[in-house]
């Protein structure tokens, strides 16, 4: 009988912080008002309280420095944990995380490990204004040597920010920050898979739809509609952009012979772009139909009151649905 | 400007510099002999690569003539249980800290991207991306100081963390959020910036307007300027506030006054940047000719310089050899370390890679199909 908890996201990640901290003491927590604010969206809230300052501090502003320090840290042998406080406030980083904690590894013959994670509330929805509404996962998942994961529930999360801190490879963990507040049961005792791995999270014979962070709650809110139009809709929690679990979305492309990628990010050279080029070459003589991508405009974040129509939603998900079964 | 050594070779201390003073009246001969033997290697070492890049044996050299001084008497400035953080041409450091030459050589070659073990030599890896080693060994000293390792006390544990770049690297943006993080921290650290006075083309004059050992005070780095080119100064400036910084006293900048004799690399042409005079007047205060008038008159002899010589030329020689003997790693080196972890994509493709070149060695032919034709 497994002990299970119903949770919020933001709760799931707290907990999941709070026992790789005391599972292993050379776990730090610090980005911009981590510690007695518990961060913008509280998800750290407490663990000041609990581990002390020496385990969870604040960063001055300076993103670059927030990471820059963490690589030095990681070299010191600490396992960072580095908050960047929202998405478009990742790019004063983006030399570090790229040039620097990607490559470190490889430049010193693996000699010097970066097991750093780096937590990235992402994606829009919630009424925000300018660059805190982005979904930047490409740019990381394009970079070798950076692992690239999203949980899309709480027990994902609960588990997924664990498996993150325990790799010895660098890892962005963007969290859906629009579900932040969705509950779910999370399981304390038994990890769900390993934070690579896709999860079929419905199953369906006409078409596969492959999300993950946010718009998975909007995947399998298509296929509920869906089932009602008599569509049969699989539903996969691709859960790691890099790398991609291209497995599991074969077997189910292999089934139902149609896919749909989707996700808040600009469409064009995404990571549905590659899962696209990719299932082409795998399953060429198993598609009925082109593998369709269903994303965020090619244009910058919309403001708030557009943001609706930026961010794909079930409607969307379902003509594209038609779109493919129409082949 | 701290100095201890005029360019003809006088030995003085000024009062206000006193206690720098004191740490250069704790030197042996052997010391002195030490920091001659060192600079003199450094500068024979960069004639050497130089000559191996224009015979087309390294795809780039980085030369470091005419900041010997500022290296090698900081280099040796550094305690066993410290940590340093070089840029790029700190070659001279790296033989302070026996660093084996070809380990820099075969980066320039193009062998691999950095060869050493940093947790080993406590020398990290050189770092091509200006300003971003400052803020990874600020971080470093960061974790010192959360490991209890300053200001303890006890000399035999205590570490502290040295950083250096140069004044073009000094505009990047993480060398300013470094001066921040490290006073915030009280972070064990110095900034020892090499001031060669050329950022490639661009001369300091048009990068700054304030000294550059300045540039940290707002942030809470105090910071002191020295002569570059007196190896005296350097060592003794850099061994207080090394030790300052082992012992709590938070973070110092040092700016050493030095000069580029030579190219910024292999690929610059400074001629069409600077004058003849310039350059001239810097090489009649050449760091290594100053240390050398210095030793004779303290009674040291030919024969001393003759072996410093001899060994030079050996040294040479068996990186010549040791240079022309480099081979290209195997292709499968490409696809390692990438990840310390399993990787799909990646193992995929270098397998891939690896039955495709395969193909060519089974018949000699072009086919891609593995050779089963």
């Amino acid at each position: 009988m497994s002990n299970t908890v119903e949770m919020t996201i933001v709760k799931a990640i707290n907990a999941g912080l709070r026992m790789a901290m005391a599972d292993n003491d050379k776990v730090l927590v610090f980005g911009e008002d981590v510690a007695q604010l518990g961060g913008v969206f509280r998800v750290t809230e407490g663990i000041l309280a609990e581990f002390g300052p020496k385990r969870i501090f604040n960063s001055p502003i300076a993103e670059a420095g927030i990471v820059g320090t963490g690589v030095g840290l990681a070299m010191r042998g600490y396992r960072p944990v580095a908050e960047i406080q929202f998405d478009g406030f990742i790019f004063p980083a983006f030399n570090q995380i790229t040039t620097q904690v990607a490559k470190m590894q490889n430049r010193s013959e693996g000699a010097t490990k970066m097991p750093m994670v780096i937590r990235v509330p992402f994606g829009g929805g919630i009424g925000a204004i300018e660059h805190h509404s982005e979904s930047p996962e490409a740019y990381f998942a394009h970079t070798p040597g950076l692992r690239v994961i999203t949980p899309s529930n709480p027990n994902d999360a609960y588990w997924m920010i664990q498996q993150a801190i325990a790799s010895e490879d660098p890892v962005l963990f963007f969290e859906p920050k629009r579900r932040y507040w969705q509950k779910g049961m999370v399981d304390l005792d038994n990890p769900p898979a390993g934070m690579h791995e896709a999860a079929v999270l419905r199953q369906g014979t006409d078409v596969t739809i492959a999300a993950y962070g946010p718009m998975v709650a909007t995947a399998l809110q298509a296929a509920e509609i869906g089932a009602t139009e008599g569509r049969s809709i699989e539903v996969i929690d691709m859960r790691s952009m890099s790398p991609i679990d291209y497995a599991t979305i074969l077997e189910s492309v292999k089934k139902t012979g149609r896919l749909i990628v989707t996700h808040e990010a600009n469409t064009n050279v995404s990571v549905s772009s590659e899962v696209a080029a990719r299932v082409a070459e795998l399953a060429f003589y198993h598609l009925e139909a082109p593998v369709l991508r269903v994303g965020g405009w090619d244009v910058p974040y919309p403001a708030a009151k557009l943001e609706e129509k930026f961010l794909p939603d079930a409607d969307r998900l379902l003509e594209a649905v038609d779109r493919s079964m129409g082949y | 400007m701290v100095q201890f050594l005029s360019p003809d070779g006088t030995y003085g201390v000024p009062a206000e510099y006193a206690e720098y003073g004191k740490i250069i009246a704790d030197l042996k001969e052997e010391d002195f002999l030490k920091f001659y033997r060192h600079m003199s290697r450094m500068r024979r070492f960069d004639v050497e690569a130089t000559a191996l890049q224009r015979q087309g044996q390294l795809g780039l050299w980085v030369p470091a003539v005419g900041q010997e001084a500022a290296q090698i008497g900081s280099g040796h400035a550094v305690g066993k249980n410290d940590h340093i953080f070089p840029s790029y041409r700190e070659h001279g450091v790296a033989i302070t800290h026996d660093i084996d030459l070809m380990a820099v050589l075969k980066m320039l070659r193009g062998v691999n991207h950095g060869g050493w073990n940093p947790d080993e030599t406590r020398f990290h890896l050189y770092a091509i991306v200006l300003g971003t080693q400052v803020i990874h060994a600020t971080g470093y000293a960061m974790g010192v100081t959360l490991d209890g390792k300053v200001g303890t006390g006890f000399t035999e544990r205590d570490e502290a963390v040295i950083t250096y770049f140069g004044d073009g690297a000094t505009a990047e943006g993480e060398i300013s959020e470094s001066f921040l993080f490290a006073a915030i921290n009280k972070a064990p650290l110095v900034f020892f910036c090499q001031n060669n006075q050329w950022a490639i083309s661009s001369s300091v004059e048009t990068q700054t307007t304030v000294p550059l050992y300045q540039r940290g005070a707002g942030f809470g780095v105090p910071g002191i300027r020295i002569d570059g080119n007196d190896v005296l100064a350097s060592y003794a400036v850099t061994k207080k506030h090394m030790d300052d910084a082992r012992n709590g006293g938070g973070p110092f900048m040092i700016e050493a006054l030095t000069y580029r004799i030579g190219a910024h690399t292999t690929s610059d042409d400074p001629t069409k940047y600077r004058s003849q005079e310039e350059v001239d007047y810097w090489t009649a205060r050449d760091p290594i000719a100053r240390l050398e008038k210095f030793l004779r008159r303290q009674g040291i002899g030919d024969s001393f310089f003759e072996k410093c010589d001899e060994e030079n030329e050996i040294m040479a020689g068996e990186i010549r050899a040791q240079t022309f003997a480099l081979q290209a790693p195997p292709i499968e080196n490409m696809f390692q370390h990438v990840y310390s972890e399993s990787h799909p994509l990646i193992e995929e493709q270098a397998a891939w890679l690896k039955g495709y070149e395969a193909s060519f060695e089974t018949d000699g032919s072009t086919s891609t199909e593995g050779g089963a034709a």
